[in-house]
Parts: C-alpha cells; structure tokens; sequence
C-alpha cells in the first residue's frame, strides 16, 4: 500500500515502539504535526522552546536507556535544537531528532526558514540525514535508532523536506545493514586476561568507573568486579549511580570536585581499572601528574577514547558488560587470590584518608548551606528519587553530597555543562516515571534558561520538584572570581532575580520558599506531598563555595579546602 | 611525522565534509587531501596527508574508523606503497633561458602540455621529492604558477602491514 512520507513516519515511530515525541511546530513539518493530531499510539509532548524539548528527551532516555525522539520545525525550529544535540552528543546519550526542511527544490535557495541543520548538526550528531527520497525514508529512519542506540549511543538527526512528507511510496521495513558501521562489542580474550593478571598483581587498585557503565548496563558486572577483588570505585560525574554511593567500597567522585580520598587513591595507586569512562580534563587535571604510579587498563565501546589523554597499558575495546564478564569469569576461575588479604593494608590506607578528610561542609544555624539542602533531600527521598541538575554549584553539590545507589536516577550535563538542562530532563523523566519522585536541583541562573517549560510540567500535569538553590548569582563563576581573580565579580551578580514563588504560580504551578535552616526540611516535605509542579526557592548562603577543588590545570591532589579560607576568616576578624 | 592515509569511504553527499570537519574540529592538519571515484560507483577513495605525533596519528586513524561513512582506513606509511602526484608549473622563461626549460623538462620525463609566446605548462608526475626538486630547479626560470594535485598512494602487492 502506498502511503505518504508523514505516514511513513509514523508507521516507523510505531515500529520502533516510540510512545512520546518531545517537539514544537511549525510549517514545513505540517503534514506530519496533522496526523499527529489523532493517533491514539503517539503523544506529542509540546514543550515552550526547541531546546526544551531536546533536553526533555535527552531526560527521558537517559532515565530509561530508551532513544529519545524530538520533531521540530525547520530554520529556527532546528537550530534551536543545537544545544540540545551537543549535551546529548557529549554524554553519549541516543536522540533521533526529526526537523523539517523547505521543499528540496528549495533547498539552497535561502528560502524563508530555511538553515542548513544537516551541515550545522554535523559536528555534534553521531550521525545525520537528509531524506531526499520518500522511498529512502523508512531505512533511514531504521537506520537511525539503530545508529543512535549502537555502539557509543548519541543523537542522529534526520532532515525532512516538506515535499517528502507529502508525497507517496510503498511502505517496506528493510533489515538494515550498515557495512561501514559494526562497533565491537567482545573484549580481545588476551587482553582481558592480561588485565587480570595485573589486577592479581596490584596492592593498590583503584576502578574509575564512567557513564559507559550505566549506557551498557553493567552495574551488576561492576559490582561482581568489586565484591570478587575488593578494590574500590570511584565514579565520574557521569557514572554516578553506576556502583552504589553508599557502598563501603565507593569513593565518591574523582576530580576537580572530587573527594579527598578518591584523588589520593588514584595518586598512590598502582593500578588504575578505567570502566566506560574517557578521562576528561575535570577528572585527570594536570595530565602528566596524573596517578604517576599507575598501570591503567582502559575498557570502552569507542576506540578513540583509548589512548586519547593517557597512557594506557591495557586497551580493552568493548561493551563494559560484557568486558567485565569475562573479566570477572577470569579472575574467579583462573586465578582464585585471596583478595581480602592483597587489599587489606590499601583499604586501610583508604579509610585513614576518609577519616582524615571526608566529605564534608559547615554547617550554619543562621544560613542555609545549600549542601544541607542536598543531604535534607537525600535524607527525606532516602535516595530513591530521579535527581536531574542544572549546571554550576548546585550540580555539584548534588553530586557530592546525594548518594545515588542505582543507575538511571541521575541526569546531569556532564561532557557540555549545559545551563538549562536540568527542568526540561526532569520533565522528560517525569513522563516515563509518572510515580517517581522527580527532583531538579537548580541553580538561580540556570533555571532562568527554560523556565518556560514550567508551562509544559503544569499542563501535563508533571509533579516534578524544582530546589533553586538561590544565591543570587552565577555561583560557580563567582567562585573562580573570588579565588583567582581578586574577588572582581565582573557580571556575575544577578542582582534581580525574580520572585521563583510568584512565577510558579503564575503558571499554576506551586510555589515554596525558606531563607531560614529550619525551613528548609519543612518545605521540601510540603513539596514532596503536593501532585503538582512545584518550585522551592531556597534562599542560600551566596558566599558558599563547593570544596575539595583542584584549581584547572593543577594535580588532583593539590586539593583546597574549605577550613583555609575560616582560618584566614578568623584571621581577619581577629585583626579587626 | 608525516603519514599518507588512504580511505576508502560511501560515495555520499557529505562525506567531504565529515571527514574535512574531523580534521579541522579537532586541529589536526591536512597537507593535502585528493578523493577519487573507484572500480565501485559507490565508493570512493580519498588520500590524505597528515603530520602529527605518534598519538595523534593514532587518533586520526581511530576517528576516521569510526566515522560511519567511512569503510576503511589504511595508514599507507605503514605498508610499502607507491605515491604519486601530479603539478603543472606555468613557466614564463626569458628567450635565453626557453631551452633550459625545455630540456628540464625532458629530464624529469615531463610534458608541455601547453605554449604560448612567453609560456609553457609543464606537467611532471612522481613522487614528492621529485616534484619539489623541479619546482626549485624552474623557480629561477621564473614560475608564473603551479597547481598540485595533492597525493595519491596506492599498497604494492603482496606487502603486509609492519
Ligand atoms: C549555557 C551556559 N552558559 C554559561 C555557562 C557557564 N557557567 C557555568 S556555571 C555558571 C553559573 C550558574 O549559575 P547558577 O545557575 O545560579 O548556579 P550556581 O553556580 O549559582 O549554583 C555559568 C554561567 C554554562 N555552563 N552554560
Ligand atoms: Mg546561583
């Protein structure tokens, strides 16, 4: 039967078992937006802005591991996806984004809306499309989910002309076969068993485990590893939640905002076990001083993440899953140590270090800190709730002091930093979770970015919680100011910031506020009962700063900390 | 160190720009880029030459490998191989000097493929080495331009990599 490009799209949607398409419309996409109008099998979930719905879908495969679908107009319509398609590419994160096109007899005409989406998409898709060819469209459309949920998952963008919506060709669902394109997914025998050999080996062991985790779905793997060697897990911003943060073993994150004793133990170590991570600058600092004692094995689906910024002793390209089973087969069959007694002086070295610096902050009796949002949230979710972030202070404080136990609860922009992205990704989450507890924890600055999207959560009534940790400025900026340039805040002040609690409402939505400690706890138990969209404003501390940090470019063991600064604050006082 | 890449890659619109947008995205250097139809209309080849260190070679190789248009990536300075390229110099020579061109020419088995009252085209194919050696040797006869076609690299048979 002959049907037309529209219908073609969505008998494909159908076929790829798509139930939520995040988008906006516009002209050019008209004949699809028409039948969407009465499909019972399809919901279109309008959000207020492109970039809003991208981040929506971003939200929503990275709390399921399903792909992500947006559909957008052309022109305007598309490249306001951009940002989207970047965060998602740089967290390789599966999207098929859809956007329309001018009719192709128009193409290159600068017709009225019309942007070359697939030449400025190229650099941050995984992989995109023109469909020139109503015949093409069902294969490309295949060929899409399968590229962007394959391999290292990313976004796949496909371009449709107006024209190839409307016109007509027999339907067919042709197995796909990308010659050029067969990611490997078995780990070399050898080598696997060479990273056995040196993790019998080491005393001082260390696993860097990544998002690459969460995208195979390893955790369980992970933690055989774990419970089989003993050796203790560091997670990256990105592989939060890929091993328990409450497990004995966890080290918390690594890096600039890492934890004192995650930085030393891969300092000292003697053997560094990289799990679907890529050793971002945020993590190594200075590389040529990073874990100088170290032999690394490196497990990763993307072959040009191995060897890009380190030295690594063993490559091991590969699912982490299915890597690590063998692994784990292994090192349980061939080689039977007894790892209690290789790990036993490392993991007191460990503890001696938790002990010496844990992860920590000062409380105030007359401020909010805004960590003690953070463990308020953590203490009254008990860690079970989907905690989506915006970008800066208020990211990393949820990073350091929520402890997230399983994978899929956390949504950050890790690889990009995307300010913005934290609301329209908990909206996104919400949708699949209608029963989950949706938390975005947000800065003052950065929900200002799509803070439209209060009106997408309210109309499909999103119970979806916002905690704006309030300070008044651009917190993370400021903080570099304040500690490396002389405390000139240039252009980081907000000085208005609107009332968070009247916009709510004025969007239906519910809002709350506390500026004392103990109205903190009772807010956030308010907002956790209400079934609605529901913004706090939590009035913080402006002055706080997220500690341990390693300045850019420094060792990550040159750490500061907080008590200096009260030292020299006290100081000062004394002085005066 | 300078490496000849040879790719095979989907004769697909676009694929320039792939491949043209890794290099330049990530500040990796072409020194010169030539692309090809080859026996299958749907392929093509392209051959590429890169300098960098042994790690950004490497990296070069992999991010070529993992684009999806391309199909193979064969890093030609590890295998022996055959390089070509071709330049035509647009030579405007005094009277006195016209023989000496000429004669250059016959030395380096080049052709005048075109003359007129104060030039001639000469066309030279060979490797690298001899094409800058007829460059430097005509400069002085007074080169008005020269156009290169970049390189072309092909494996001799039977060789293996290493
Ligand atoms: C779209 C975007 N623009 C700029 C930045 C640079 N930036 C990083 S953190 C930050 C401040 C964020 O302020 P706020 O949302 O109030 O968070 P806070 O650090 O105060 O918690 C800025 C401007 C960014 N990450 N993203
Ligand atoms: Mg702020």
């Amino acid at each position: 039967m002959k049907m037309t490009g529209a219908e073609i799209f969505i008998e494909c949607l159908k076929r790829e078992g798509v139930t939520h398409v995040f988008g906006y419309p516009g002209g050019v996409i008209l004949n699809i937006f028409d039948l969407l109008y009465d499909n019972k099998d399809i919901q279109l979930i309008l959000t207020r802005h492109e970039q809003g719905a991208v981040h929506a879908a971003d939200g929503y495969a990275r709390s399921t591991g399903k792909p992500g679908v947006v559909l957008v107009t052309s022109g305007p319509g598309a490249t306001n996806t951009i940002t989207g398609i970047a965060t998602a590419s740089m967290d390789s994160i599966p999207l098929v984004v859809f956007s329309g096109q001018v009719p192709t007899m128009l193409i290159g005409n600068d017709a009225f809306q019309e942007a070359d989406i697939v030449g400025i998409s190229r650099p941050c898709t995984k992989y995109n499309y023109l469909a020139k060819d109503v015949k093409d469209l069902s294969r490309i459309v295949r060929e899409a989910f399968h590229v962007a949920t394959t391999g290292r998952p990313g976004p796949v963008l496909i371009d449709l002309p107006k024209d190839v919506t409307a016109s007509k060709a027999e339907f067919i669902w042709p197995e796909i076969d990308i010659r050029s394109y067969n990611p490997t997914y078995e780990g070399n025998k050898w080598m696997i068993t060479q990273a056995a050999h040196l993790i019998a080996k080491s005393k001082k062991a260390v696993i860097i485990a990544g998002g690459g985790v969460i995208l195979s779905g390893g955790s369980g793997e992970l933690r055989d590893l774990v419970e089989i060697t003993d050796i203790p897990v560091t997670m990256t911003l990105m592989g939060l939640g890929s091993f328990p943060g409450s497990h004995g073993l966890s080290l918390g994150m690594p890096g600039m905002h890492g934890t004192y004793y995650a930085n030393k133990a891969i300092q000292e170590s003697d053997l560094l076990i990289a799990v679907g991570m890529r050793f971002d600058d945020r993590v190594t600092g200075k590389l040529d001083a990073f874990a100088p004692h170290a032999k690394i094995i490196h497990i990763d689906i993307d072959p040009t993440s191995i060897r890009k910024n380190v030295r690594v002793d063993v490559p091991i390209v590969g699912d982490v899953k299915r890597v690590l089973t063998v692994l784990n087969k292994v090192l349980k069959e061939d080689i039977k140590e007894q790892w209690e007694e290789v790990r036993k002086a490392w993991l007191r070295q460990i503890d001696a270090w938790k002990k010496e610096r844990p992860m920590t902050y000062t409380y105030s009796e007359d401020v909010i800190k805004p960590q003690y949002v953070i463990e308020k949230i953590y203490e009254l979710t008990r860690g079970d709730a989907i905690i989506s972030t915006e970008v800066g202070q208020n990211q990393m404080w949820a990073a350091q002091f929520y402890k997230f136990d399983k994978p899929r609860m956390w949504l950050t922009s890790g690889g990009l930093g995307t300010m913005g992205y934290g609301f329209p990704a908990a909206i996104g989450a919400q949708l699949a979770h209608p029963n989950k507890l949706v938390i975005d924890i947000a800065g003052d600055g950065s929900i200002q970015m799509n803070i439209q999207e209060l009106a997408t959560a309210v109309i499909n009534k999103l119970p979806v919680k916002v905690a704006i940790l309030n300070n008044r400025y651009l917190g993370m900026v400021r903080q570099w100011q304040e500690l490396f340039y002389n405390e000139r805040y240039s252009y980081t002040h907000l000085e208005v910031v609107p009332d968070f609690v009247k916009i709510a409402e004025a969007y239906g939505a519910v809002g709350l506020r506390a500026t004392k400690p103990g109205e903190v706890e009772p807010v956030l138990k308010e907002a956790f009962k209400i079934k609605k969209t529901v913004f706090m404003d939590f009035v913080v501390y402006w002055k706080e700063k997220v500690y341990p940090m390693v300045p850019a470019g420094a060792p990550i063991d040159h750490m500061l900390f907080e008590e200096k600064e009260q030292k020299t604050e006290k100081k000062l006082k004394a002085v005066k | 160190m300078r490496h000849t890449i040879s790719l095979l890659v989907e004769n697909k619109f676009g694929v320039l720009s792939r491949i043209a947008g890794l290099f330049s995205g990530r500040g990796y250097n072409i020194e010169s880029l030539s692309v090809g139809e080859t026996i299958d209309p749907q392929i093509s080849t392209m051959t590429i030459v890169t300098s960098g260190d042994d790690q950004i070679i490497e990296q070069i190789n992999k991010q070529l490998n993992k684009l999806i248009d391309v199909i193979k990536v064969i890093d030609m300075t590890e295998l022996a191989h055959v390089e070509r390229e071709m330049v035509l110099i647009k030579v405007a020579p005094k009277q006195e000097n016209k023989a000496e061109v000429l004669r250059l020419a016959e030395i380096f088995r080049g052709r005048i493929v075109d003359s007129s009252q104060h030039t001639y085209t000469v066309e030279i194919t060979g490797d690298e080495k001899k094409i800058e050696a007829i460059i430097e040797l005509l400069k002085p006869m007074g080169i008005k331009e020269f156009m290169r076609t970049g390189k072309i690299a092909i494996a001799r048979e039977g060789t293996k990599k290493g």
